[in-house]
This record gives C-alpha cells, sequence and structure tokens, in this order.
C-alpha cells in the first residue's frame, strides 16, 4: 500500500519575486503507474490570495471547496478580500481541526499583502504547521527535485517576467525527473495591480 | 589427402541437423555453477532473504532499489522483426535515467529488449552475446533463434525463485526459420509468437498495436506503428517516457531507425495530425 500523498502525484511551488510572488503547479492526475488526467490544475485563486493543494486528489478537490467556501464567507462578513496572512492562519487552524484524521494535502499559499504590497509565501504539513518563507515554497511528490532547483535558480529581487521564468525552469526541469508529476503546468506571476495565467507545454511522458 | 578430408568434413545429415549431441553438451556447458561463480548473501536462505530486500511490490520501503518501467515491443510482419523501447529508468518515483539503451544488440543480426532489472538484463543478454558467438565457433555457422533463446531460457531457470526479474524478447531473422521472435521472462517462461509487448507500459502499447497490426504491413508502416504504440505508452505510463528506440530486423542484419526523443514526436502526432486530443495546448481550450 502506497502513501495516499503519492498516489495521484502532483508537484507545487511558490517564490517571491521584488514585489510580486508566483505560484506554479502541473497539470497530472494519476492512478499510481496510469496517468487519468492531463488537466487536474492544484493552484486556485481566492481573490487576491492563491492557494496551492498538492497530495491526495480527493482531499484536494474537497479541501479547495471548503476554502473557498470559508473565503466567501469571510469577504461577506468583513465586507473585505482576506490578506495572505490572515488566509495562512486560517488555512493552519482547518487543517488542525482534523488533527486526527487528516486531510492528505499540503499546501501552499502565495499573495501581496493589500496594505502594503509585500509579497508573502508559506507553506504547510496536514495538520497546519505553517512553515514561513522569504525565497521559495515547494510541496508534491517532486520536492526533492524542486529544493534542488529553486536553490539553484532562486535569486532575491527578481522582477516579473524574471520570476517568470526562474519558476517555469525550476518546476519543468523538476517534474521531469519525477514518474508522477508533469503533463503541463499552470504558472500565475501576481503583480500589485496585475496577475497573469500562463499554461507551459511540458513534456507528455 | 583423403583422410584429411575425412577428418575436417561432416556427413550432409550431420551438417543439417539442429541439436545435435555437441549441441546439447554446449548448451549444459553455457550453464554455470552459480554458487562458484556469484557471491551469496551469508544467510540460511538467500533466496528468500533477497527477494525480501529487493522487491519493492511486495515491500515499498525495501533497502535494494532495482532500476524498472518500462515499454518494450517486437513484432513480425512481411518485411522482418520491427523492435521498439522506450528509455526511462525509474528507481521508485524517482526518473534515474532517460537515456537507457533497451535494445540489446547481441550480434549483428540478433537483438535482445530489456525490462525488468536493468542490470540483470544487461549482464545476462552480454552472456547470451559470447553464448552466441561460441555456438558460431564450434559449429561454424550462425545459432537460430530457437537455441540462442533457449539458452537464455535455461539459465534463468536455473536461478528460479531467486529474484532474477527480466522480460525480454530475442528477435531475429536466419536462413532456416526466417523471422523468428522469442519471449523469455524470469519465470522460465519461453514463448514464440508475432508480436509482444512487455513492461508496465505494455498494455498501453498492446492496444495502439492491436488496433492497427497486419501481418503484410509496409516496412515504414510497420516502423510508424512501432513508434506509434510506445508514444501511447509513454504518454500514459508515469514509468515510460525518454526516447524511443527503433530497430528493423532484416535477413541481412538489423538496422537501427534512431533514438529520438519523445516530446517532439508527441506534440507532432497532436499538432499535426489532431491525435492526443485529451491533452491541453491552450489556456481557452477546453477539455
Amino acid at each position: 500500500m502506497s502513501s495516499p500523498f503519492s498516489i495521484n502525484g502532483g508537484a507545487c511551488v511558490a517564490m517571491v519575486g521584488k514585489d510580486c510572488v508566483a505560484i506554479a503547479c502541473d497539470l497530472r492526475l494519476g492512478l499510481q503507474a496510469l496517468t487519468v488526467s492531463n488537466n487536474f490544475p492544484k493552484v486556485f485563486q481566492y481573490g487576491d490570495v492563491f492557494l496551492g493543494l498538492t497530495g491526495l486528489a480527493t482531499d484536494v478537490a474537497t479541501v479547495s471547496d471548503l476554502f473557498r467556501y470559508k473565503v466567501n464567507m469571510y469577504r461577506l462578513r468583513e465586507e473585505r478580500g482576506i490578506a495572505p496572512k490572515t488566509f495562512a492562519n486560517l488555512v493552519s487552524s482547518s487543517l488542525y481541526e482534523r488533527r486526527f484524521g487528516p486531510y492528505f494535502v499540503s499546501p501552499v499559499v502565495a499573495g501581496l499583502d493589500p496594505k502594503t504590497g509585500e509579497p508573502f509565501i508559506c507553506g504547510f504539513d496536514s495538520i497546519g504547521c505553517i512553515d514561513f518563507s522569504k525565497d521559495f515554497i515547494v510541496s508534491g511528490t517532486a520536492t526533492d527535485q524542486l529544493f534542488g532547483m529553486c536553490e539553484s535558480l532562486w535569486e532575491p529581487d527578481l522582477a516579473p517576467e524574471d520570476l517568470f521564468e526562474t519558476i517555469s525552469q525550476a518546476l519543468l526541469n523538476a517534474v521531469d525527473r519525477d514518474a508522477l508529476s508533469g503533463w503541463g503546468a499552470h504558472v500565475y506571476i501576481i503583480e500589485k495591480d496585475k496577475v497573469t495565467k500562463r499554461l507551459l507545454k511540458g513534456r507528455q511522458d | 589427402m583423403d583422410t584429411l578430408v575425412a577428418r575436417y568434413s561432416r556427413p550432409a545429415y550431420l551438417e543439417n541437423e539442429l541439436f545435435s549431441e555437441q549441441d546439447e553438451q554446449d548448451l549444459n556447458d553455457a550453464v554455470p555453477s552459480f554458487s562458484l561463480k556469484f557471491a551469496m548473501p551469508p544467510v540460511a536462505h538467500p533466496s528468500a532473504w533477497l527477494r525480501a530486500a529487493s522487491d519493492d511490490r511486495s515491500n515499498p520501503s525495501c533497502p535494494i532499489k532495482i532500476a524498472h518501467g518500462t515499454t518494450t515491443l517486437a513484432f513480425r510482419f512481411q518485411g522482418g522483426i520491427i523492435v521498439a523501447t522506450d528509455s526511462r529508468a525509474t528507481a521508485g518515483n524517482w526518473i534515474a535515467s532517460q537515456t537507457v539503451k533497451k535494445v540489446i544488440e547481441i550480434n549483428s543480426d540478433l537483438l535482445g529488449t530489456m525490462a525488468g532489472g536493468a542490470a540483470d538484463c544487461q549482464y545476462w543478454l552480454a552472456w547470451l552475446g559470447m553464448q552466441c558467438r561460441l555456438h558460431e565457433l564450434r559449429h561454424k555457422r550462425r545459432i537460430s533463434v530457437a537455441a540462442a533463446s533457449k539458452i537464455l531460457a535455461n539459465l534463468v531457470y536455473q536461478y528460479k525463485g531467486m529474484g532474477l526479474s527480466m522480460g525480454t524478447m530475442c528477435a531475429g531473422v536466419t536462413k532456416e526459420e526466417g523471422p523468428a521472435l522469442y519471449y523469455i521472462d524470469s519465470d522460465g517462461t519461453r514463448l514464440a509468437g508475432n508480436l509482444f509487448c512487455v513492461g508496465s507500459g505494455q498494455t498501453f502499447a498492446y492496444g495502439v498495436l492491436d488496433a492497427e497490426y497486419r501481418y503484410d504491413l509496409s516496412v515504414e508502416d510497420a516502423l510508424e506503428l512501432g513508434s506509434r504504440s510506445i508514444l501511447a505508452a509513454t504518454h500514459r505510463d508515469a514509468y515510460s517516457g525518454g526516447f524511443i528506440n527503433l530497430y528493423h530486423v532484416k535477413e541481412s542484419g538489423w538496422e537501427k531507425h534512431g533514438f529520438n526523443d519523445t516530446n517532439p514526436i508527441f506534440w507532432k502526432t497532436k499538432l499535426d495530425k489532431g491525435e492526443f486530443s485529451n491533452v491541453t495546448s491552450d489556456l481557452s481550450e477546453r477539455v
């Protein structure tokens, strides 16, 4: 029996740039060796914050819907969008509520602070421990490969275009060394008043 | 003079016999007394110990990781035999290599394919090449594909239960047999046939190959079909990928038809021929 975290496969990465952040994911959904779908995005947009979810596909779907609901309820109560830091704490406490029967997901949050415009990224384990980071966060079945790529490609204060190139190369080259992820990718570049979404045509083997 | 001729030539009826006593002797000589040749783990039951330590299907956290995962195929047709493979080697989910040569050139007109344990296949097919050469030197004629495949089948049978892992195909064209294709695996199975696919991606390759296969395929169409079947398997099987290795075996020996990256072939197949419509190539496209 294999781990629930690596049945479906998938990879996600977030990076900080100068006054911008980026988040990207692959598109594979598989059942062990069999690739079932090549169009299963793992990054979700809730207003101005972005959530990447890797792990068990059924939980990716459940948890992404759960947070859409929670973020919508927050917006109705507070009459404003949720800030990335607030959302990170919401994710953390929601995951810990399932401490003894966790969702098998490894979330990543990325966004810009609505007041200061400061870049914010963080990652979590499946029961809500927050991993704050000033450079990059990785998750999924290709984490080892992504760490290697990010450690070598990332540098501080990348402009949006350079950040796009960096995160794309990091993701594509990482998933090309992982059997369970790849088959295309989505990349989001988030700037103060612009979000760019791109599709990467990755290797299809 | 007559005595010399008598000593160095044999009557015609002996010349044509496929399995002479000498052949049988060779087959027996070919099998090494394994406990003398290979170091064995110093435990009470080496085979059970090896299986426990290296079979990652029954024990995913086993300490010895053997490179696995493959798609290989070979089929007989009017113009000879097509042999095609992918080139990926995986250890668990880690892609260890994308440039493995899974077609092993046993000699200038015999090919072997590699699936299962990479080291097992590489070692024993090289060893088979040696046995075939020895046969040639002893008998002054090329070994038949039947005999070569049987040498390998008998060898792996000797090691049955000791954890050898190989699924291989032997392909060759000889004067006596014509195009001959055999499947041999580490259980000891040896089958002659028209068409085989072996490895984790075998089902995907069979899907394409069975749909389009005919014995009277032209050489060009046969090469294309072999390549397309591997492409389908690399796409759907996580443990197959990399490059497509293509061979054509004819009476004059085998001919290599390239070692080509699947990536450009895939996008060409999708965008030019409209196949693989399941794959998104545009953000606005809905699948």
